[in-house]
């Protein structure tokens, strides 16, 4: 610690300087924590699978439906414990860019299902009574402003109401949350019940069914049977985990990891430049000083400290800084993007990967300059300043 | 108690070859040199005489080609680079011709820095730097960074440096080379006090035969050999 005020005096010794690399770090942490919360919020859904669950669809495309009372055939395969549907709605609220997941759901099977969902017994209890109950997730919630009560209508393309009016109007019964970080809370859910009674079209069919397994072991071996059950019928069944499931629906952007990845090593590779010259820079000037040190006793081993010190630090404040500031950032910006990037949060793995990156940044950029810093002869270093 | 006719430098048969190129450039020569403990010597000689070379191989920041040195009966040609930066950090105060103070340290903080390589306490080390401060006249200039100071000043924090880890021996290499008339002779006397009253072995580079006139003995270097008198 005795030599921290010489390592900071050094990097005082240009304050423009040091001020612009920090900065420039900053700025590449900024954007590692930034990547990595959009990261998150595009494949968190794979993280967050349940290797218990399984996604089964028609074999042919997700739009393509298949039949309720595959439900009842599903849950007597062996392993399965429990079956519940879901639809795509593609409900609209009010203005078409108001876009959110809304899902007809049978209640109990979706809360059972997805423990992650989390709603206060009272409201549970008030969607089982109420037929055009729906349950929304707080992000959705705080985005228009709704509570609990307020009656919504939405339209949707896909499935007209039958009836007088095309809209379909639903109260809210229940706000939920998400019982484990990173999870959506931009969903609506309403009663299929209700839904399928009302709808012009495809009664009694559905869009996917989530199938709870006994154990993770066994899902390949279920996902065989539950297809094989429906082999050879006019809707068969393509059955995969929750996460390859999630996984298909995020690679449809592209490679996201891979994208983030090459976007980070050319950020990091451009700051690695400029922390290493300014470190080079840094040592060239103070060639005299250096020798000076050496001659009044510095260690070789000491002064390379010396230098990879100043490097750490550089790389440190502007690495925690950065970090920092994206942790802020991503906060503030999380609930306005709740909607179209759920799960949108910086994880505790991308600080830990920050926090070595920092050492990775502090050791490679100052690594060559210290190496000079420590081979410099002092008879020579001495001779060149005078 | 120190005796002041044991001798304390001890350079003997030492050769000190560069290469450049495929030339080899002898630098000193068969050299034998002997200085006594309390002594204040000059080193005299030319440009390119060897004066720096040799001041730099008796104060372990060069060694020899061939031949001994020791130090306080110390043989030091031998010591590898940490050894030897250890027994300078022990041994050795160096007072340089353009003093060689960091810019971005302020005098107290110059004159503690050979004291980060002790044991001593952050408060030790400040006491230490001030007293050697105070040895030097600029007791008051402790916060004043070098660029404040005139370059008089800034030798003697130099010399506050090079004392306060109260050394065996100190080695100035021109110490008045970049000083007028006036500032050299303060040092000067600095130096002789510190000869004098404290009893610190000095060996110093110089042109000036108005500084050597301050030592207790000069000797003369010339093409890398030392003369037996002064040179005409």
């Amino acid at each position: 610690m005795k030599f921290a005020g010489l390592v900071w005096s050094n990097l005082k010794r240009r304050k423009l300087r040091t001020a612009l690399t920090i900065l420039s770090v900053l700025v590449a942490f900024l954007l590692f924590g930034f990547l990595g919360a959009i990261k998150q919020a595009l494949v968190g859904g794979v993280d967050l699978s349940d290797a218990n669950r399984l996604i089964v669809r028609h074999r042919v495309s997700i739009i393509q439906m298949l039949p309720l009372a595959y439900m009842d055939r599903i849950g007597r395969i062996p392993g399965v414990v429990s079956v519940t549907p879901f639809i795509w709605f593609n409900g609209i609220y009010q203005d078409p860019k108001n876009f959110f997941g809304s899902f007809p759901v049978d209640p109990v099977g979706l809360l059972d299902m997805y423990p992650e969902i989390s709603l206060p017994a009272a409201q549970r209890k008030a969607w089982l009574e109420t037929r055009t109950g729906a349950v929304v997730g707080r992000g959705l919630v705080d985005r228009f402003g709704w509570k609990i009560g307020d009656r919504i209508p939405l339209v949707s393309p896909i499935w007209p109401k039958g009836g007088a009016s095309d809209t379909w109007e639903f109260e809210i019964v229940g706000i939920y949350d998400a019982g484990r970080k990173g999870a959506d809370t931009s969903g609506f859910y309403f009663r299929y019940d209700y839904f399928d009674e009302a709808r012009q079209q495809g009664k009694g069919s559905i869009g996917w069914y989530g199938v709870r397994v006994d154990s993770p072991d066994h899902a390949a071996a279920i996902s065989r049977a539950i297809d094989n059950e429906f082999a050879n019928s006019p809707a068969e069944t393509k059955s995969e985990s929750e996460g390859a499931f999630a996984q298909g629906f995020v690679q449809q952007f592209g490679d996201i990891a891979a994208i983030v990845l090459a976007i980070l090593a050319a950020v990091f590779f451009t700051i690695l430049l400029v922390a290493g010259n300014t470190m080079a820079q840094s040592v060239r000037e103070r060639t005299n000083e250096l020798g000076v040190l050496k001659a009044i006793g510095f260690s070789n081993e000491r002064v390379l400290g010396i230098v990879l010190a100043e490097s750490f630090v550089i790389a440190a404040l502007g690495g925690i800084l950065g970090l920092a500031l994206a942790l802020v950032l991503v906060a503030a910006f999380a609930p306005s993007l709740a909607t179209y990037l759920p799960g949108f949060f910086l994880p505790p793995k991308q600080l830990v990967a920050g926090a070595g990156l920092v050492v990775v940044l502090g050791l490679v950029a100052g690594i060559l300059p210290a190496l000079s810093a420590m081979r410099l002869r002092i008879a020579e270093a001495l001779r060149r300043s005078a | 108690m120190s005796n002041n006719d044991e001798v304390l430098v001890d350079v003997h048969g030492v050769d000190r070859v560069f290469r450049r190129g495929s030339e080899e450039i002898h630098v000193l020569q068969k050299l034998d040199l002997q200085v006594r403990r309390g002594e204040f010597l000059a080193l005299m000689g030319p440009s390119g005489s060897g004066k720096s070379t040799l001041l730099n191989l008796i104060g372990g920041l060069d060694r020899p080609s061939s031949g001994t040195v020791a130090i306080g009966g110390e043989r030091i040609d031998g010591l590898n680079d940490r050894e030897l930066a250890a027994w300078r950090a022990r041994h050795v105060g160096l007072v340089f011709q353009f003093y060689n103070l960091l810019p971005v340290l302020n005098a107290q903080k110059n004159v503690e820095l050979p004291l980060l390589l002790t044991s001593l306490s952050a408060t030790q080390r400040r006491d230490h730097a001030a007293a050697a401060l105070e040895i030097v006249g600029l007791k008051d200039r402790n916060t004043s960074f070098p660029s404040q100071l005139s370059g008089g000043e800034q030798q003697r924090v130099g010399i506050a440096r090079a004392i306060v880890t109260d050394p065996t021996i100190l080695l100035c290499d021109e110490p008045t080379g970049d000083l007028d008339q006036k500032s050299g002779d303060e040092i000067l006397s600095l130096l002789q006090a510190l000869n004098r009253e404290q009893g610190k072995t000095i060996i110093m580079v110089t042109h000036d035969p108005h500084a050597s006139a301050r030592a207790t003995r000069t000797v003369y270097l010339n093409k890398g050999r030392l003369l037996a008198e002064k040179p005409e």
